[in-house]
C-alpha cells in the first residue's frame, strides 16, 4: 500500500501523482519505471518515474488517462492509498556527456523524456528539448523542461500553441543546422518510428523508450517482447530503452492493439459503475 | 486383509461441469475414506516409500495416525520434514516418487500417500488446531532469501525455526512463486498457498513484496547492508520461445504470461478484475508438460471451444503427470501428437489466425534417452486458431546471475551450487530450486530449501565456508 501525497490533473487528460515510495525514491535512476496496481482488482501497469524526492521518500508519476487503470488512478485522493508500486524497474538510461543531446517527447512521452533530459543536462550535455502534442491541452512539463535545458522547442499538431507541426520537422531543422551526438525520443510509436527514420539518414545514435504492454515487469512472462536487431528482447528487463535504428516498430504497434476490445469493455463497465455510484 | 481393500479413489468434479469453473477438480477424502485408505498401508519395517520422498516424510508414521483417527498428530509428523503438505499432497508427482516405491505398487495399486497427505493438511487448515509459535530470533544473524517459491518459503520456515531473523524478497505482489502465478486455482487453490505464507509470517518471517533484487539492489548490496547470508531461490522464470515466424503476433502467449494473467491477476474474472486475456475460440498449446496441461485446461475454462495440445513426441514421452493428461483428456483437450509447429500465420491486423504444423516420427534415442523426433517431409498441415500458448519450458531468469559477480553459472545460466550444501562459488551466497536445477518439481525445490537452511545454519554458526 502506498500513500498518495498529491494527485491532480495538470492538463486535459493528464494527471500528476506524487506517491510515497521511499525505497524507489532512494534507488531510482533516470529512464526507470514502476509497475502500479491501483486497487485490489487492478492490473499491473507500467509508468515512468518522472521525478523523486529522496528526503520526502516520494516519486512523481505523470499519467495520461486512457483506460480503466489510469482513470482509477486519477480518482485517488490525497491521503488515500494505492494497492502496490513495484520498482525501480528496467535499465537506467546510459547518461554520459555525449556533447549535444536532443531529447524529443511526444504527448505523454514528455513525462518519460523529462527525467532523461534533466540527467543529460546535469551530465554536461548541451541539451535541446523538443516537445510536441496534438494540441495545447495535452502539452505538459513545458516550464520544468525549459528550466533544465539550453533550448526548448514546442510544437502542436493543430497550431494551438507553439509551432504548428510535428516534432520531427523541428528535429530535422536542428539536424540540418548542427552536429548532434545523441537523440532520445519517447512518445507514441509512430512518432518514435518517424524520429528513428529521420536520424538514421543523419547517422545519429538514437535511443527510444518503448511502451510495450507488460504484466510482471521482471522478465518472467515475455508479454513485453519486441524485436530488436532481429532478436527477441524483453522491454522490461532488456530495455525499456533500445537503439531506435534496430527496433521493429510496426510489430510493436500491432502488439499494442492486442486488448483493444477488452480495454473498451473494461472501461465501459468501470464508467458505468461510476455513473451508478454518482447517480445513487 | 489389507490387500483386499482397493485403493480409494478421490471424488472429482464432473468433467462436463468443471470446465465451466475454476474450482478445484479433486474434492478430497472424507474421514471414512481416509481411514480406509490408511488401513491399506502395511506399516513396513523398512519403508521404501520414504526413500522416494525427496524430503523423507515419515510416511508410515503419519499414515498410522490417520488410521487411528488422529489427523492432527499425523500433521505434526508430516510437518517435521515438510513445510507445505497441502501443496505437496496436491501437486507432487507421487507416481514417480513416494508411491512408485511403495511395496504395494509391485503387485497392485500403491497406497494413496499424496491423497492422505492432502487430507491431513486440509483437516488441519479447516480446523485450525495447530498453532504456529513465533520463532525467537536468538541467533542475532540475518538471512536474506530472494524469491518466495517453494524453495524460498521452505528455507525461510526452517531458518526462522532455528532462530534466525529472515527476510524474503519477492518481485511480485504476492508470495508463492509458481504456486500463485503458474499452477491454476483448479489444481491448487490460492488460499492454501496464502495460508502457508501467513503461517510463516506468524513465525516472524518478514516478506518484502514487490522487491526485485538485481535492478536497484544487488546480492552484494544485501551482503553489505547487514545480511549475513543470502539464499537465491528465484526459480526458472524465463519463458522459452520456439523462435519460429509469427511468434510475436497478437494472441501468441508464453504459458507464463497466459497463466499469470489468469491466476495471479485473475483475468478469468474479467471485467470484475481489470486484467484482460484473449479468450480464443480455438487454442493451440505447444508442449507436453504440466505447464502445457495447465494452459490447455485454463483455456477450456475461459470458454475456448477447441483446445489442442501440440507435442512433438508421442504420449509416452510426455513429461506431464499422467493424472493431469487424463484429466485434460476427460475435459476434451485434443492431442496432436508427433506434431511440431513451423510457423504462425497472422491476419492483416497482426492477429494469429492459424498455425502450420509438420508431422514428426521418432528416431534413435538421444542423449537424454528419449527418442528424438524427426520431421516428415511434405507432411505440413494447417490448424485454424486464434490463440497460441507456448509451453516448451523455462530457463533461468538472468537478473541475479548477471548482477552477482563471483557467482558461477552454467552455460545455460543456471547457478552452480553444491548439491548437498547449496553453496555457490561466492562466499555467503547459497542457491537452490529451479534456478539451480532448471525447471523441476515443487518438492525438489523444497528439498533444496531445506538443505540450504541447514548449511546456512552451519556456516553462520561456525563461520567456516
Ligand atoms: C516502460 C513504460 C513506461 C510508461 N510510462 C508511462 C507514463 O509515464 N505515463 C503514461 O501515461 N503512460 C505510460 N506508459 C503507458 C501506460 O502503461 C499505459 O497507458 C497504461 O497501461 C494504460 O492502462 P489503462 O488501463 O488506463 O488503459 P487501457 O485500458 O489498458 O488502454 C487504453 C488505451 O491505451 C492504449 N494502451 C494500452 N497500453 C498501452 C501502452 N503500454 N502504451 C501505449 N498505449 C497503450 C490501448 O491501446 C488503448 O487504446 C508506459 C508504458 C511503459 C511500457
Ligand atoms: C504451470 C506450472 C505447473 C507446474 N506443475 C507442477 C506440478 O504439478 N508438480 C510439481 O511438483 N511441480 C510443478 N511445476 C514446477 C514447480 O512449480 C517448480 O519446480 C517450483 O515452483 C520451483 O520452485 P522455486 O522455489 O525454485 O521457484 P519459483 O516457484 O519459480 O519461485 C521463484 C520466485 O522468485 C521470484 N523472483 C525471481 N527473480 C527475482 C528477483 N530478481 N528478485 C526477487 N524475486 C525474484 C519470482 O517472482 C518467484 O516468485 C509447475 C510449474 C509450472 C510453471
Ligand atoms: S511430499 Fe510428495 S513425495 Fe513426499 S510423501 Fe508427500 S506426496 Fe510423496
Ligand atoms: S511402502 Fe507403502 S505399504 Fe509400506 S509403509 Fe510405505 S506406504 Fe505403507
Ligand atoms: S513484462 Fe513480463 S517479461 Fe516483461
Amino acid at each position: 500500500m502506498n500513500k498518495i501525497i498529491q494527485n491532480s490533473k495538470i492538463s486535459g487528460n493528464v494527471g500528476k501523482a506524487i506517491i510515497e515510495a521511499p525505497y524507489i525514491a532512494h534507488h531510482r535512476k533516470a529512464g526507470q519505471f514502476v509497475i502500479v496496481i491501483v486497487d485490489e482488482v487492478g492490473e499491473r501497469i507500467p509508468l515512468t518515474i518522472a521525478d523523486s524526492d529522496r528526503e520526502k521518500g516520494t516519486i512523481t508519476l505523470y499519467y495520461q488517462i486512457v483506460g480503466t487503470s489510469t482513470h482509477k488512478l486519477s480518482l485517488k485522493k490525497e491521503g488515500e492509498y494505492i494497492y502496490d508500486v513495484a520498482g525501480p524497474l528496467g535499465h537506467p538510461t546510459d547518461i554520459r556527456n555525449y556533447g549535444t543531446a536532443v531529447c524529443v517527447g511526444g504527448g505523454i512521452g514528455i513525462a518519460a523524456v523529462y527525467p532523461i533530459a534533466v540527467a543529460m543536462k546535469e551530465a554536461g550535455n548541451f541539451c535541446i528539448n523538443i516537445i510536441g502534442a496534438r494540441n495545447k491541452d495535452l502539452l505538459i512539463l513545458e516550464q520544468e523542461l525549459k528550466a533544465k535545458s539550453d533550448q526548448i522547442i514546442v510544437t502542436t499538431d493543430d497550431g494551438s500553441y507553439g509551432i504548428k507541426g510535428f516534432v520531427t520537422d523541428e528535429l530535422k531543422k536542428i539536424l540540418d543546422s548542427k552536429k548532434v551526438d545523441i537523440v532520445v525520443a519517447v512518445g507514441p510509436v509512430p512518432m518514435m518510428k518517424a524520429v528513428s527514420e529521420l536520424t538514421r539518414t543523419y547517422n545519429v545514435k538514437t535511443l527510444v523508450s518503448l511502451n510495450s504492454i507488460m504484466v510482471d515487469g521482471t522478465g518472467m512472462c515475455g508479454g513485453c517482447r519486441v524485436t530488436v536487431n532481429g532478436k527477441k528482447q524483453f522491454t522490461c528487463v532488456d530495455g525499456p530503452e533500445f537503439d531506435a535504428h534496430l527496433v521493429d516498430f510496426d510489430e510493436l504497434m500491432k502488439r499494442l492493439n492486442t486488448y483493444k476490445d477488452q480495454e473498451k469493455e473494461s472501461f465501459e463497465k468501470h464508467t458505468c459503475q461510476l455513473e451508478k455510484y454518482h447517480g445513487r | 486383509m489389507a490387500d483386499k481393500i482397493p485403493r480409494q479413489k478421490m471424488p472429482q468434479q464432473d468433467p462436463a461441469k468443471r470446465i465451466h469453473n475454476f474450482n478445484e477438480v479433486p474434492l478430497g477424502y472424507d474421514e471414512k475414506t481416509a481411514v480406509l485408505e490408511a488401513t491399506r498401508c502395511l506399516q513396513c519395517k523398512r519403508p521404501t516409500c520414504v526413500e522416494g520422498c525427496p524430503v523423507n516424510i515419515n510416511i508410515p508414521g503419519f499414515i498410522k495416525a490417520v488410521k487411528e483417527g488422529n489427523p492432527l498428530e499425523a500433521f505434526a509428523v508430516i510437518k517435521q520434514t515438510n513445510s507445505l503438505p497441502a501443496v505437496c499432497g496436491r501437486v507432487c508427482p507421487q507416481e514417480d516418487q513416494c508411491e512408485k516405491l511403495c511395496v504395494l505398487a509391485k503387485k497392485g495399486d500403491p497406497v494413496a500417500i499424496g491423497n492422505l497427505e492432502r487430507y491431513v493438511a486440509d483437516y488441519e487448515r479447516e480446523k485450525q488446531h495447530y498453532t504456529f509459535t513465533k520463532g525467537e530470533t536468538v541467533k542475532g544473524k540475518r538471512v536474506a532469501i530472494i524469491g518466495s517459491g517453494p524453495a524460498g518459503l521452505t528455507a525461510a520456515g526452517d531458518l526462522a525455526r532455528m532462530g534466525y531473523s529472515v527476510t524474503v524478497f519477492e518481485a511480485l505482489h504476492k508470495a508463492g512463486g509458481v504456486l500463485v502465478y503458474g499452477i491454476p486455482e483448479f489444481r491448487l487453490p490460492k488460499d492454501i498457498v496464502q495460508y502457508e505464507v501467513d503461517a510463516l509470517k506468524a513465525m516472524g518471517v518478514t516478506i518484502e513484496l514487490s522487491r526485485v533484487i538485481g535492478t536497484a539492489e544487488t546480492v552484494n548490496d544485501l551482503l553489505s547492508s547487514g545480511f549475513d547470508a543470502v539464499f537465491v531461490a528465484t526459480g526458472a522464470g524465463l519463458p522459452l520461445f520456439l523462435d519460429i515466424p509469427g511468434e510475436n503476433l497478437q494472441g501468441v502467449y508464453s504459458a507464463n504470461e497466459y497463466l499469470t494473467r489468469s491466476n495471479l491477476m485473475k483475468a478469468y474474472r474479467f471485467p470484475e478484475y481489470d486484467t484482460p486475456i484473449v479468450k480464443g475460440e480455438k487454442v493451440a498449446v505447444v508442449g507436453g508438460g504440466n505447464v502445457a496441461m495447465d494452459s490447455a485446461r485454463t483455456a477450456l475454462r475461459l470458454g475456448s471451444k477447441e483446445v489442442y495440445i501440440i507435442y512433438r513426441r508421442s504420449k509416452k514421452e510426455m513429461p506431464a503427470r499422467i493424472e493431469e493428461v487424463e484429466r485434460a483428456e476427460e475435459e476434451g483437450v485434443i492431442f496432436k501428437l508427433l506434431t511440431n509447429p513451423v510457423r504462425f500465420i497472422g491476419d492483416e491486423k497482426g492477429r494469429v489466425k492459424a498455425v502450420e504444423c509438420i508431422q514428426m516420427e521418432l528416431g534413435e534415442p538421444d542423449a537424454s534417452g528419449r527418442r528424438s523426433p524427426i520431421p516428415v517431409k511434405g507432411s505440413e498441415f494447417i490448424i485454424d486458431i486464434d490463440v497460441a500458448i507456448i509451453a516448451i519450458g523455462n530457463g533461468p531468469n538472468p537478473l541475479i546471475p548477471k548482477t552477482t559477480p563471483g557467482m558461477d553459472t552454467t552455460k545455460r545460466g543456471n547457478i552452480i551450487a553444491d548439491p548437498e550444501t547449496m553453496k555457490t562459488s561466492k562466499r555467503g551466497v547459497f542457491a537452490g530450486g529451479d534456478i539451480v536445477t532448471g525447471a523441476a518439481t515443487v518438492i525438489q525445490a523444497m528439498g533444496a530449501g531445506r538443505k540450504a537452511a541447514k548449511a546456512i545454519d552451519e556456516y553462520l554458526s561456525t563461520g567456516v565456508w
